[in-house]
């Protein structure tokens, strides 16, 4: 079908205000200036020099960093577009794009607002009024019972009609709590009356509603696209079961182990729901899918482009923000439903700041480093650049990682690959979590759904018992601990035989590697601390000694008693890429270090492995060490029963006061960061002391909250 | 090694240079059976080398260490740049000196940079006699200072010692060239720009005391470090005060009211690091100008095209043996490049131009018995050098001045003392390398120990006597027979020969390295395989002060 002209030309769209930052910010500049279309980005002062101002024809400042003030102030952001002469405004995802009221207020101020009709967004953002739309168009809903009547026997008749296994669920409530999955219609009296029960307690309210129960449910979900001339198409789905903390981390498409003709009924209902709202725009219908039943239920539908959306371009290859920046100049969509290609298979491996140990909270930090893997068929799509600050007050996404294959088998082992070589120093990410999930079986073979993490965490998160595991991870990290000293102290002489320290001309020779003794070898010492994260908490610091050897080469001994002296000889090729041999075996990798607060941090990669460690540097004093008194710097954690902030965030609750008394594991302050809350709770019984943080303040990453005494 | 040999050759010929004799090649190359003999002496210097390197012994060692304190190569290494290499001296000193072990002399030093400046280290060893001053330790202690003060070089006193080694007080405590000098050369070292700073690490305790009092700066540990003119003990004793070590004489008691010391260290690795501090701030940039600055050093330049490793078969162990001295200047120069000066004219005496790691040097090397040629000749390159501020290099194996009536009646004695006057008045900075023999006036000609060469090393085969033990055994018999003559008695051939035997194998002993190095008539034996390094950091040492103008004396004509 040929491209339909808009019908009014003289409006077409020229230059784009980007609502957004990071990397969906810089993505969506980057099909824009393919097209020739200007850019304005936006920024908070705590984006001032971050990339997505870099990569816009102009920026303009929005407020203070909190995205109430910046990214969501819907007026400033009308303003800028409108200073900036933009007839568009692009919103991204997250911040304003679900919003009707700044989509209408785009129309308003005469801004083609990119994405679907305000209308269309009003209608799917409202829980029960979209499954009320949806089930009129005959998408079809989880199967439950919402009704005020709550007689025993009228419930037990839906719970029959539903079909068993049934969830029973408080109305009000949440964590949980009165929920109960019942087998068969004989449990279901008594579960009823218990989940009653418990949500009077709770909750003050005991109104139950049911719902089928999806044993080992999916998450598939499908791209649409509709135009402002009626047309609505699909872009086929993607798979988006495994998740953390309601979050998805990894996604693909096609989804896999479906068949065509369940991904065609999928297709249609998600036609049909985007149709049902009149919509135009890039659009994503959520699904729920039943494996053990191939059942599926519509879940919600989401009015923008969508985090995932790059792993249906790889297959179908198109560019999705080109298409909505076509069907906001009143275009038709370039391609029918039949000429919608589904090519290969695509990943997406979301990389966060985070602390996979500490229950995936988010992280924050400075990018030391970072260095990624690109080819064509490995995107990487990012907001940032090394030297970039991972703050506090924004999602901690890092990047996408995105790889294409011929088949799924094939785009794994780039996905395995790719993410073995995406290196970040500064921060804790996820990179090797994903990388283990990407190598578990059940995930090769495609068995994804929404509980893969929880079934399989005992694989994933490591067995901390199992001695065995734990002595080859030490052994490994052992072995790169030399190649690390190998490798620092090899650069170390790289550059002192270029530039030696000091303003004099003292001669190289002074500095010639190895370093010259008379009669003996020059020995260095290291002292490297390594933390064992399948045995969380357990840090181990290697004691190495390096007998420095003509030719790069360097003995090193540890130690541990038993261990054999490694031989590696070490080439430095350039800024943090090296070439080690060692057992006769020889690599290349990359070392990457940074300095911080006395510390040395050391990343080191090989192959598919990624090794982090941490030296004390005691010897270069910076400031004057000569004070009589110096106090020592506590070396040990806080005293028992401190609770510092497990992350950088915003106090908004505090629920009770200094002395009083609190039980183990009870609430005690709220904290939000990123957009979740984090409760912290009390770690033992006993009385709450030195509790100062107020509702609105800003603590840091491991600044002591309270603590709870016997007193 | 006789494939080496050679190997290069023809590799850069043609072009009017020589880069290789092919007769010292060929030289070389018989002499490989040499190498037989050196590895034997590099054993044996390996294993009394170990000894050495082990300080007091394992028990010494893991009491220093239970105390939280380094053994002093081990501070040293804390205090050099990282990753630098270190000039140690006269390893061996005191080996089999006294009845007891002495590794070391009881101190380790040598020169190395810190934030970029090069600085002498004079370090304590407290597993060895609790760091106390034998007669040689004081003796390694002021040619620290020596070599410090002719080189401009700081002088890092890491101090732990206690003091005099009593016993022996009357070879330690009143000479000239005793205990006190040490102090007197802080003062003098100071008063010409040359920084003084002292680390107590450990005690300093009655003489010892003045170190840090006479630093420039001085740091202190709390605890271990402690400073005192007199220890617990005497005072209880002269004055019946009780006091702890720590109250009379710690780190805090100086740095905050008696002001003996300057800076606090919680401990050891913090007095360390305050040490290197010390030294970054020293600014003596603007003080003198440095030599090196002066000298047109190539910072590029090209290693030897022959392997260094091969002067170990070079060497020669038979020092009746000739060898052709170029062999061994081919193996430390800079590209193998040596333009000879003079190479017609008094052939046994090799002279020249080079470079070693881009400095420029003087080499003046034996091939032979100097006769009155090679005598004028050295005296001559050695006026050209001074002239130019070139640094000397003397390659020593003469077993001396030619004798005989011909000889005496072309005035040898007038040659020689030309060449001993130039080496005696020259300033550019020598460096004297023994690689073989060393005997009689050649020893004094060819800028032996009396001549204040800046640096002296040996040879493991190196050898060194007022003349051969036969020849000396030859002269002593005749003597001794004209002795017994005179008073009647008769000796037969036997008795001749036991008297020969003893003299034979006194000299032998005397001329051994260990006994010259023991008693530091030099500043340690190196492996030939290092000989390049060890004259490169020396000179590179030795230019790190001003030049100074050379003024000859009366040169008989």
């Amino acid at each position: 079908r040929p491209f339909s002209n808009a019908d009014s030309n003289n409006n077409r769209i020229e230059k784009i205000l980007v609502a957004n930052r990071g990397e969906i910010a810089c993505r969506i500049m980057r099909s824009a200036r393919r097209l020739g279309i200007q850019t304005v980005a936006v920024y908070s002062d705590a984006d001032r020099d971050s990339l997505h101002v870099a990569s816009a024809d102009e920026a303009i400042r929005i407020g203070p960093p909190p995205a109430r003030l910046s990214y969501l102030n819907g007026a400033t952001i009308v303003d800028a577009a409108l200073r900036s002469g933009a007839q568009a405004i692009h919103p991204g995802y997250g911040f304003l794009s679900e919003s009707a009221v700044f989509a209408k207020l785009c129309e308003d101020s005469d801004l083609t607002f990119i994405g679907p009709p305000a209308s269309a967004i009003r209608d799917m953002g409202d829980k029960s009024a979209s499954k009320r739309i949806m089930g009129a168009a005959g998408v079809p809903l989880v199967p439950g019972y919402h009704g005020d009547d709550q007689d025993i026997e009228r419930m037990k008749l839906e719970a029959d009609k539903i079909g068993y296994p049934v969830l029973i669920k408080p109305t009000h409530g949440g964590g949980g709590k009165g929920m109960r999955i019942v087998h068969t219609p004989e449990e279901f009296v008594e579960s009823f009356l218990a989940a009653q029960r418990e949500a009077a307690a709770s909750f003050g309210v005991n109104t139950i509603l049911l719902e089928k129960y999806i044993t080992r449910p999916r998450h598939i979900e499908v791209q649409i696209f509709g135009d402002k001339h009626g047309n609505v198409l699909h872009l086929n789905e993607r798979d988006c079961s495994v998740q953390r903390r309601h979050q998805k981390i990894i996604e693909e498409a096609p989804a896999p182990n479906i068949s065509a003709d369940f991904r065609a009924h999928l297709g249609q209902a998600a036609v049909s729901a985007a149709k049902a709202v009149n919509y135009y725009s890039a659009g994503t219908v959520e699904f729920i899918v039943d494996t053990v039943s191939d059942e599926f239920f519509f879940m919600e539908m989401n009015t923008r482009l969508q985090v995932e959306h790059p792993v249906t371009e790889m297959i179908v290859g198109q560019d999705l923000v080109e298409w909505q920046i076509l069907v906001a100049n009143g275009e038709a969509l370039p391609l029918s439903q039949s000429q919608v290609p589904i090519s290969g298979h695509a990943f997406e491996a979301r990389i966060y700041a985070e602390n996979v140990q500490k229950g995936f909270l988010p992280a924050t930090g400075v990018l030391h480093h970072y260095h990624v893997p690109v080819s064509s068929e490995v995107r990487v799509e990012t907001g940032v650049k090394q030297g970039d600050t991972v703050s506090m007050h924004y999602d901690p996404m890092i990047a996408k990682l995105v790889v294409w294959g011929e088949n799924r088998a094939s785009a794994l082992v780039k996905l395995k690959d790719s993410l073995s070589k995406f290196q970040v120093a500064g921060l804790p990410t996820n990179v090797n979590f994903i990388l283990k999930l990407a190598n578990h079986g059940a995930f090769a073979n495609g068995n994804v759904e929404t509980h893969f993490i929880d079934n399989y965490k005992e694989d994933l998160f490591g067995d901390a018992n199992n001695s065995v595991s734990i002595k080859e991870t030490y052994e490994a990290a052992r072995h790169k601990a030399s190649l690390v000293a190998a490798c620092l102290i090899e650069k170390e002489h790289f550059i002192l035989a270029r530039n030696p320290p000091g303003s004099s001309s003292l001669l190289p020779i002074w500095y010639s590697s190895p370093p010259f003794r008379v009669h003996h070898q020059a020995k260095r010492k290291m002292e490297l601390e390594w933390d064992n994260e399948y045995d969380s908490g357990s840090s181990k610091i290697m004691k190495l000694t390096i007998t420095c050897q003509p030719a790069g080469r360097y003995l090193i001994e540890s130690e541990e008693n038993g261990s054999p002296v490694l031989d590696v000889k070490a080439s430095y090729v350039k800024d943090h890429y090296f070439r080690v041999e060692a057992g006769g075996v020889i690599n290349d990798v990359n070392v990457a270090v940074y300095t911080k607060d006395q510390i040395r941090h050391i990343h080191i990669w090989q192959g598919s492995h990624h090794h982090y460690f941490r030296e004390k540097l005691g010897l270069d004093l910076s400031e004057d060490g000569e004070s009589l008194d110096k106090p020592k710097v506590e070396t040990s954690a806080n005293p028992r029963g401190t609770v510092v902030a497990p992350m950088a965030g915003l106090i908004v609750k505090v629920l009770v006061e200094n002395k009083t008394r609190v039980e183990e594991g009870q609430p005690v302050l709220v904290l939000e960061a990123m957009k979740m809350e984090h409760v912290v709770k009390a770690p033992s019984s006993g009385y709450v002391h030195g509790l100062q943080v107020t509702v609105g303040e800003q603590v840091s990453d491991g600044s002591v909250l309270f603590s709870v005494k016997d007193q | 090694m006789i494939g080496l040999i050679g190997r290069k050759a023809n590799l850069l010929g043609g072009s009017g240079r020589r880069w290789l004799n092919l007769a010292a090649a060929k030289a070389a190359a018989t002499t490989t059976s040499n190498g037989g003999a050196m590895e034997e002496l590099l054993a044996q210097l390996q294993s009394n080398v170990q000894k050495a390197l082990a300080g007091g012994g394992p028990e010494a060692v893991k009491r220093n260490r239970s105390r939280n304190k380094f053994l002093p190569r081990e501070r040293i290494d804390c205090l050099l740049d990282p990753g630098s290499s270190f000039l140690e001296l006269s390893q061996l000193a005191g080996h089999e000196l006294y009845e007891e072990p002495l590794p070391s002399g009881g101190v380790v030093t040598g020169i190395g940079p810190v934030h970029g400046r090069l600085c002498m280290f004079v370090a304590n060893d407290p597993t060895v006699k609790g760091g106390t001053y034998y007669p040689i330790t004081v003796k390694k202690h002021l040619r620290a200072q020596e070599i410090a003060a002719q080189c401009k070089l700081p002088c890092v006193y890491l101090v732990d010692s206690g003091g005099a080694f009593l016993p022996k007080q009357a070879e330690v405590f009143p000479d000239r060239e005793n205990f006190g000098r040490i102090f007197y050369n802080q003062a003098v070292m100071s008063a010409e720009g040359i920084p003084q700073i002292a680390l107590v690490l450990g005690s300093c305790t009655a003489g010892g005391a003045y170190i840090p009092a006479m630093a420039d700066e001085s740091v202190m540990v709390k605890g271990n470090g402690t400073i005192f003119l007199a220890g617990p003990p005497l005072v209880k004793a002269a004055t019946g005060e009780e006091v702890s070590a720590e109250d009379l004489g710690g780190a805090t008691v100086h740095c905050k009211t008696s002001g003996v010391s300057d800076y606090f260290a919680q401990d050891e690795l913090h007095a360390l690091a305050l040490g290197r501090n010390i030294i970054k701030n020293l600014h003596m940039a603007g003080k003198d100008v440095l030599a090196n600055g002066m000298q047109s050093i190539n910072y590029e330049y090209k290693e030897p095209l022959y392997d260094v490793n091969e002067l170990r078969s070079i060497a020669p162990t038979d020092l009746k043996k000739q060898f052709d001295i170029r062999s061994v200047i081919d193996r430390i120069v800079d590209g193998s490049e040596f333009d000879e000066f003079k190479k017609l004219y008094g052939t046994t005496l090799v002279t020249g131009f080079a470079r070693i790691f881009g400095q420029p040097v003087g080499i003046i090397g034996n091939n032979g018995i100097l006769f009155n040629e090679s005598a004028l000749k050295g005296a001559h390159f050695i006026e050209l050098c001074t002239q130019r501020n070139i640094p000397l290099v003397f390659l020593q194996n003469i077993t001396g001045f030619m004798v005989g009536s011909r000889s005496e009646a072309n005035g040898i004695a007038k040659s020689g003392a030309k060449m001993v006057m130039a080496v005696s008045c020259a300033k550019v900075p020598k460096v004297t390398i023994m690689v073989g023999g060393s005997f009689g006036a050649g020893n004094y000609a060819m800028c032996g120990r009396a001549y204040s060469p800046n640096f002296l090393f040996l040879w493991p085969n190196a050898r060194i006597s007022v003349m051969g033990g036969a020849q000396a055994a030859g002269v002593l018999a005749q003597i001794e027979k004209g002795n017994k003559k005179k008073q009647g008695i008769q000796w037969n051939k036997e008795e001749e020969e036991k008297f020969k035997t003893k003299v034979v194998e006194a000299y032998e002993r005397e001329a051994s390295p260990y006994y010259s190095t023991a008693r530091l008539w030099d500043d340690g034996i190196i492996d030939p395989a290092d000989t390049r390094k060890v004259i490169g950091l020396c000179i590179s040492a030795s230019l790190n002060r001003a030049i100074e103008k050379t003024k000859y004396g009366v040169f008989r004509m």
